[in-house]
């Protein structure tokens, strides 16, 4: 394995295990759960994305083959990321936090936590 | 009667792209394999994804596509930093309603992790009627200045490709 190949992996090796363990400490270092939320959402995304980029690019030295599988984690990841973020955040939400704590909708109906959507009461009426 | 057996167009040889990296080897049988993939999952799914996301401008997918990215690098950083170098009681939190112009669900959903994945902002829950969509900033001294950089760098783009 040539060695600017071996540098580019430790390199992101390296990036990816640093931002791995900032979002880790970032879990116990911050206040409260939302704030929390925002550690493993973000720096752990580049921590996931260092060691892939590392892996591909070993495949691809080591056997001649680009390897899809880093690219189909990545979007797993993307999709999946997000939607656990929200998860917590609306249980947590609606254990910890009252609607009053929060700013306003801007609309005619409240967030969707705390107040029924339009039309379920016409619903029920009927 | 395409529609019937095609409800997605665009889902199927998405599908198809994932089952062939998931095998990593393009072969006639692979092939095969991820297209009757592609055409069954769409149709078994059919019920619960009744309406067909339009996509007007797909270039803008690409553009959008490369901005998440770059902001993802950017966020990484920017959140790294504020957890090893500013001290609790500096770490100014703040709710932000953004009120949103998007109206299809699809794009709101594109829109909502978009913001989870970056700087500095979770978004949490949408009104009742999904007219605006609540976010969590983890440091802003400035909340309007978050507002105004989600709607014009994330939702204008978003709305020329859903709307």
């Amino acid at each position: 394995m040539p060695l600017i190949a071996e540098i580019l992996i430790a390199f992101f090796l390296v990036v990816g295990g640093v931002f791995g363990l900032v979002g880790s400490f970032g879990m116990l270092k911050l206040r409260d759960t939302m704030q929390r939320l925002h550690a493993p959402t973000k720096a752990t995304t580049l921590g996931v994305g260092g060691v892939l980029i590392a892996s591909m690019i070993y495949f691809y030295v080591d056997t001649g083959k680009i390897s899809f599988h880093e690219l189909l984690i990545t979007l797993f990841l993307f999709l999946t990321a997000p939607i656990t973020a929200n998860f917590i955040a609306k249980t947590y939400m609606q254990a910890h936090i009252r609607p009053e704590d929060l700013p306003g909708s801007e609309r005619d109906y409240g967030w969707s936590l705390y107040s029924d959507p339009p039309g379920d009461r016409d619903e029920q009426d009927q | 009667m395409l529609k019937k057996f095609l409800p997605h167009p665009m889902l199927t040889p998405t599908l198809l792209v994932v089952w062939l990296a998931l095998v990593n080897k393009v072969t006639p049988g692979n092939v095969l394999l991820g297209l009757i993939i592609g055409i069954v999952i769409p149709a078994m799914t059919r019920p619960y994804w009744p309406d067909r996301p339009t996509v007007h401008r797909p270039l803008k997918v690409i553009e959008y596509i490369l901005i998440v990215i770059w902001d993802i690098v950017v966020a990484n950083v920017e959140v790294a930093l504020i957890i090893l170098f500013k001290r609790n009681p500096d770490i100014h939190s703040h709710w932000v309603c953004v009120p949103l112009e998007l109206t299809s669900p699809e794009a709101i959903t594109v829109l909502a992790g978009t913001i989870t994945m970056t700087p500095g902002t979770v978004s949490a829950t949408l009104a009742a009627d999904g007219g605006s969509i609540l976010v969590h900033c983890l440091h802003t001294d400035d909340p309007d200045d978050i507002r105004a950089s989600i709607k014009s760098r994330y939702e204008g783009r978003l709305k020329e490709i859903f709307q």
